[in-house]
């Protein structure tokens, strides 16, 4: 299935208030068609109100929704050809499985709308439960029928409200899997809304970071974690050690020198920074690797984790840094002296 | 009977005054009143036969089992007032329903979805008439409904109607009453069904493309049935047995059984016959009882 320019996406200074707090903050975005898109950030940054925006149950205070030619900002929610699966699934209690799904398809003849049901069913592999009532389904199955349900209009664009928040551990990385091949196979749009880092890397092609209300970083999941804009980001996606120093010379893009209290250490800063200027190098765990070179530590501890070994180390001035390596590299036992490295590429310079 | 859970002493200590208020107050009486239904009419204080005499022993029990009998019971089959009466409370109580469902639900709806700080207040003022005493109330629809009254006066400044209407004293004015005076007890279960309702699911409904007023049929007032089902039940048994509303604005021919009863109390002195009447409202009213309450345990199963 070809993808239509109509389901591209695109806000333009979306802004909500609600009294003088700025839930969202004049965001903009462009989806891509076919794009399944994350947004990421903790809870009250304003990613579920934007979320409503799109689906209509909120307006906006300022900005426009525009969905290919479209603008949907004035449209009600039963107008707009967007469709929504809720946190809570928000499926209806009273009505069959069959029922909930067909909801959306009113209009359509018997013999169609039981067909149009059946694919759906098969679609989530829920063949045969159409006469089950949501009460009676666990809750992977009932988080699979509001996916039908909100598939069944076939929307130009699919919003998911945390999808997996209500399913334990083992089923979630399962319906990961599974939401993503339904995406691939149907070529809808999908915007996710989730706080969890790991949910959105393994679903989303792009993710936007939201921090207080504002869209802070958009970009493929590598890139954000590997290339965070800054330190919310850099540890909303994963661990990372952060040691504070001055900038020294050098462009955007380019690799630089920082004086830590430790000596200097380089890394890459993107962005546009003063020389002087008062930074952090946010380096991964994974990336600092124990050897003759680097900064003098102290291993406080060393805990095996079966795929790696995770090491805390103190530096001189009494911060610790946090090594993660493969076990077998690990010679260091706690107590003992070490130099901390790593390599200038994998040291983010950001703004302190 | 292995489901059950064990009762310690305490909950059953306090179920007690709820078992002793029922002993005293519903059991004791209703014995007593089915005792005179099956009783005769005297002329005597207390005016029925026979009274039971403690004194008679054995013999004087089985003497006063033998006079009890159903005669007052057969009147109430043969005579057509008492079927008519029956059939009239049945009717008014039917239909005030039926009207209280429709203005109740729209109006229950209204309360639910108004903003959360205006609520406490708008439920207020569906409780405020319960501050002023019941008879001042109907006898103020006197004063509108009477020939010369507020709504007559109304209508003809307005130039709708030339001569005054006959509302007072009529059926429709019956049903007004019942209809005012049992809003309340119509709504706010109601409301409270209502206001539980998970907003997500009209939103589901409305992301699915239904307009509102699909979104009200097929979502709202399915799930909201428990609270029509008890709202209409609180006002049906009651207004079953209403005797003010009909005296006060009703006609001579408004037969409704609680006027019947009254009449037979306090005028004819027939307090067999009367009691006779009061078992048989009894009996109407426990029929719907069951009836709600089957169907409020089904609302309560799919509920989610």
């Amino acid at each position: 299935m070809s993808a239509l320019p109509a389901s591209r996406l695109r806000l333009e200074e979306l802004t909500k208030r609600f009294g003088t707090h700025r839930a969202v903050n004049a965001v903009s975005l462009d989806l891509e068609s076919g794009e399944f898109f994350c947004l990421l950030g903790p809870s009250g940054c304003g990613k579920s109100t934007l979320l409503r925006m799109i689906a209509g149950f909120e307006s906006p205070t300022a900005g426009r929704i525009l969905l290919g030619e479209q603008d949907l900002t004035a449209l009600p929610p039963h107008r707009r050809p967007v469709n929504m699966m809720f946190q809570s699934y928000a499926l209806f209690p009273h009505m069959s499985v069959a029922g909930n799904i067909g909801y959306g398809l009113k209009g359509l003849a018997r013999a169609a709308l039981a067909e149009r049901v059946a694919d759906l069913l098969k679609l989530v592999r829920l063949e045969g439960f159409g006469d089950r009532r949501p009460g009676t389904l666990s809750g992977g199955q009932r988080q699979r029928v509001a996916l039908a349900r909100a598939l069944a209009r076939e929307p130009k664009l699919l919003l998911l409200d945390e999808p997996l928040g209500a399913l334990d551990r083992g089923l979630r990385e399962e319906t990961q899997g599974e939401l993503r091949a339904v995406q691939r196979r149907l070529g809808t749009a999908f915007v996710v809304v989730t706080h969890d880092p790991e949910e959105a890397m393994m679903l989303a092609d792009r993710i936007g970071v939201m921090e207080a209300g504002r869209l802070v970083q958009v970009g493929p999941p590598a890139d954000l974690y590997r290339r965070p804009a800054s330190r919310f980001v850099a540890g909303l996606l994963g661990d990372v050690n952060l040691i504070p120093g001055r900038l020294g010379a050098g462009g955007p893009g380019t690799i630089r020198t920082v004086e830590t209290a430790h000596g200097p250490v380089r890394g890459v800063a993107e962005a546009a920074l003063a020389q002087g200027a008062s930074v952090v190098v946010a380096v991964r765990p994974e990336d600092v690797v124990l050897g003759a070179e680097g900064l003098p530590v102290v291993v406080t501890d060393a805990v095996f984790l079966g795929d790696r070994l995770r090491r805390t180390l103190r530096l001189p001035d009494g911060a610790t840094l946090r090594a993660s390596g493969r076990p077998a590299e690990a010679g260091e036992m706690p107590g003992s002296e070490a130099r901390a490295g790593f390599a200038a590429d994998a040291a983010m310079i950001l703004p302190a | 009977m292995s489901g059950r859970k064990p009762v310690g002493l305490f909950d059953r200590l306090m179920r007690l005054p709820a078992f002793l208020w029922l002993a005293a107050f519903f059991l004791l009486p209703f014995a007593i009143t089915l005792k005179i239904s099956l009783s005769e009419p005297a002329t005597a204080i207390p005016p029925y036969l026979p009274l039971l005499d403690w004194r008679g022993g054995l013999d004087g029990w089985s003497t006063f089992l033998e006079a009890l009998n159903f005669d007052n019971y057969r009147t109430l089959y043969a005579d057509p007032l008492y079927r008519d009466a029956a059939l009239g409370s049945l009717t008014y109580a039917g239909v005030a329903s039926l009207i209280l469902v429709a203005l109740g639900t729209p109006l229950a709806y209204a309360l639910a979805r108004a903003p959360a700080r205006w609520q406490p207040l708008l439920v207020a003022l569906v409780i405020v008439p319960f501050w002023t005493s019941f008879l001042i109330r109907v006898y103020a629809w006197i004063a509108i409904l009477k020939p010369e009254g507020l709504l007559n006066l109304a209508l003809r400044r307005l130039g709708l109607i030339d001569a005054p209407l006959t509302i007072l004293n009529t059926e429709a004015a019956v049903i007004v009453g019942l209809v005012y005076a049992y809003l309340p007890f119509m709504v706010l279960p109601l409301y409270a069904v209502m206001n539980r309702l998970d907003p997500a699911l009209r939103e589901a409904a409305a992301d699915l493309g239904a307009a509102p007023s699909r979104v009200f049929w097929t979502v709202t007032v399915p799930l909201s049935l428990p609270g029509i089902a008890a709202g209409a039940g609180l006002c049906f048994i009651p207004m079953v047995g209403e005797f003010v509303i009909p005296d006060l604005l009703g006609g001579s021919e408004t037969l409704m059984l609680g006027r019947v009863l009254w009449t037979e109390f306090f005028s004819n002195r027939d307090w067999p016959l009367a009691s006779a009447v009061a078992v048989l409202i009894l009996a109407i009213v426990l029929g719907p009882v069951v009836l709600f309450r089957d169907s409020l345990r089904a609302g309560e199963g799919e509920a989610p």
